[in-house]
């Protein structure tokens, strides 16, 4: 493949898919990138055409695509972004080998991962995440006849029930820990969204039938060698459900490794940009999920907005501001309505594992003081998820910043690592 | 299964699943956990998106493969780890 591009495009979800899209249509020398067999990203996972008109999302898959296919953007999947070893500079892995890409202008758009809070019992196989358990059904996971719980909080656990009924699963159940109180408000404030409203109200016909319950959370899951059994609490009643599956998330987190390993300034966990969506890194932009969980519609004007700002028309840019500051409301909405309960905080008895790479257990993580402390001397954060799935949730625990990115920044073969040059960055950011 | 399917065998199973099947979906379906934990539990499947590296798993041999994102193929040998 080429070494050098105009623009090279860091996730192909929705808004990388908009952004090369457009930068390439503009005539740039642009190359997208994703770590993932295929693009589409997580919301447009496993799509295919015969999907398309049951899917409210896919008809604007196939029409980005379509579009994106008519331009000579240069589309690498299966490429893992490790390092960035020199200014303007990715170092990428892809099936073993290393690669170096040089760019003008960097466009991230590495999306969200959901967030997972530990209580007992959550290690057991059977319980994955929402869109994890969505994940595996859409690469072949039979869960016909399964008698499963869908639980945690956020938007997308109806959108995942409906697409687990129409995999053939028995929802037994959805159990949301926002207040219900919370989620009216919500409600009333979608005014300006009636597509969404229409996607919620479909969802809602899916699923009659099945009870969507606020103000409820797991508190425990049994099992021995898989998961049987859990118990709901509403803070004051329990009860349990055998099932076969669990499917538990709590709404999502940015993936902000790469923007904070390129230096990219973030607060209130997301990135922090302008109308144009530049961050405080000259020539790199963030779109989509890093500037704040807002969905499909947002990644996709985001998108637009950097490509066409990549491409020197930021009039283009500027006009889709009116749109671009709705969707950010939007954004600021969800995290309000979703906000995580503080009885979620006490679910962990001294042995639930926190860090499930290594096995750290709450009691242990507990005694530490910081993030770098549990890490130093507990090893909590250091196995093979490198903190992502138990630094967001130390955050939510202990109140700690988990953060200090250093390369690479996706676990990767020895010999890819032996090459790398240490730079100052990695000096600094030693933890 | 459809007709297109193949064998695969998990920790010295067979199975029959389609070209469509990642590796973890079907260790799921075999009843099998993809690892063992530090502390010896037995592990699956939980992001579903190549980032939690609890699907890790020996497939054909190679160790800490995220079945997550690798799909079957034919008389493919996967052992949990």
């Amino acid at each position: 493949m080429r070494a050098a591009f105009d623009v090279a495009v860091v996730g192909a979800g929705p808004g990388g898919i908009a952004a090369a899209t457009i930068a390439a249509e503009a005539g740039l020398l642009v190359c997208l990138l994703d770590d993932n067999r295929s693009p589409g990203g997580q919301i447009w996972r496993g799509l295919n055409p015969d999907a398309l008109k049951k899917n409210p999302h896919g008809l604007a898959f196939s029409e980005w695509t379509q579009r994106l296919g008519r331009t000579h953007c240069e589309v690498c999947t299966g490429s893992q972004v490790i390092d960035s070893p020199a200014p303007n500079t990715l170092r990428l892995e892809r099936d073993g080998e290393l690669n170096d890409l040089s760019y003008g202008k960097l466009i991230l758009a590495t999306g969200a991962r959901e967030r997972f809070l530990p209580f007992p019992g959550w290690t057991l196989p059977g319980i994955a995440g929402a869109g994890g358990l969505q994940a595996l059904v859409k690469s072949g996971l039979d869960v016909r006849g399964t008698r499963v719980v869908v639980a945690g909080t956020g938007p997308l656990l109806l959108a995942i029930a409906a697409g687990l009924t129409d995999a053939g699963a028995k929802i037994i159940a959805i159990y949301e820990q926002a207040p219900l109180s919370k989620l009216i408000g919500f409600g009333l404030t979608l005014t300006g969204f009636s597509r969404k409203i229409a996607e919620g109200f479909d969802y809602a016909m899916k699923l009659r039938g099945v009870a969507y319950r606020p103000g409820c959370w797991v508190k425990s899951a049994e099992g021995s060698t898989r998961l049987n059994r859990i118990t709901i609490t509403d803070g004051g009643k329990e009860w349990a459900h055998d099932c076969d599956w669990l499917a538990c998330g709590f709404h999502l987190v940015p993936n902000l490794e790469l923007p904070l390993l390129l230096g990219c300034a973030v607060s209130e966990g997301y990135v922090l940009v302008d109308d144009l969506h530049q961050s405080s890194v000259a020539g790199v932009a963030c779109v989509g999920e890093l500037t704040g969980i807002g969905g499909l519609e947002k990644a996709l004007l985001e998108g637009e907005v950097a490509g066409w700002f990549a491409a020197g028309r930021e009039d283009r840019a500027r006009a889709l501001s009116p749109r671009l500051k709705k969707q950010r409301a939007f954004a600021r909405r969800l995290d309000r309505a979703f906000d995580l309960r503080d009885e979620l905080r006490n679910l962990c008895t001294p042995e639930t594992i926190v860090c499930r790479c290594e096995d750290v257990v709450f009691s242990t993580v507990r005694e530490c003081a910081s993030w770098r402390e549990a890490k130093l001397h507990s090893r909590c954060g250091m196995g093979a998820c490198q903190g992502r799935i138990c630094g967001p949730q130390s955050e939510f625990l202990f109140g700690w910043k988990y953060g200090g990115v250093r390369p690479p920044v996706f676990p990767a073969k020895l010999s890819s690592v032996a090459v790398s040059e240490p730079s100052p960055r990695e000096a600094e950011s030693l933890l | 299964m459809s007709s297109d399917g193949f064998n695969i065998t998990v920790n010295g199973k067979q199975m029959r699943v389609s070209a469509e099947t990642s590796v973890a979906a079907a260790m799921m379906m075999a009843g099998e956990p993809c690892r063992t934990s530090v502390r010896g539990e037995p592990r699956g499947p939980l992001c579903g998106m190549g980032i939690c590296m609890e699907c890790r798993a020996t497939v054909n041999g190679r160790k800490h493969q995220r079945t997550c994102q690798l799909m079957c193929a034919p008389a493919m040998e996967v052992a949990t780890e």
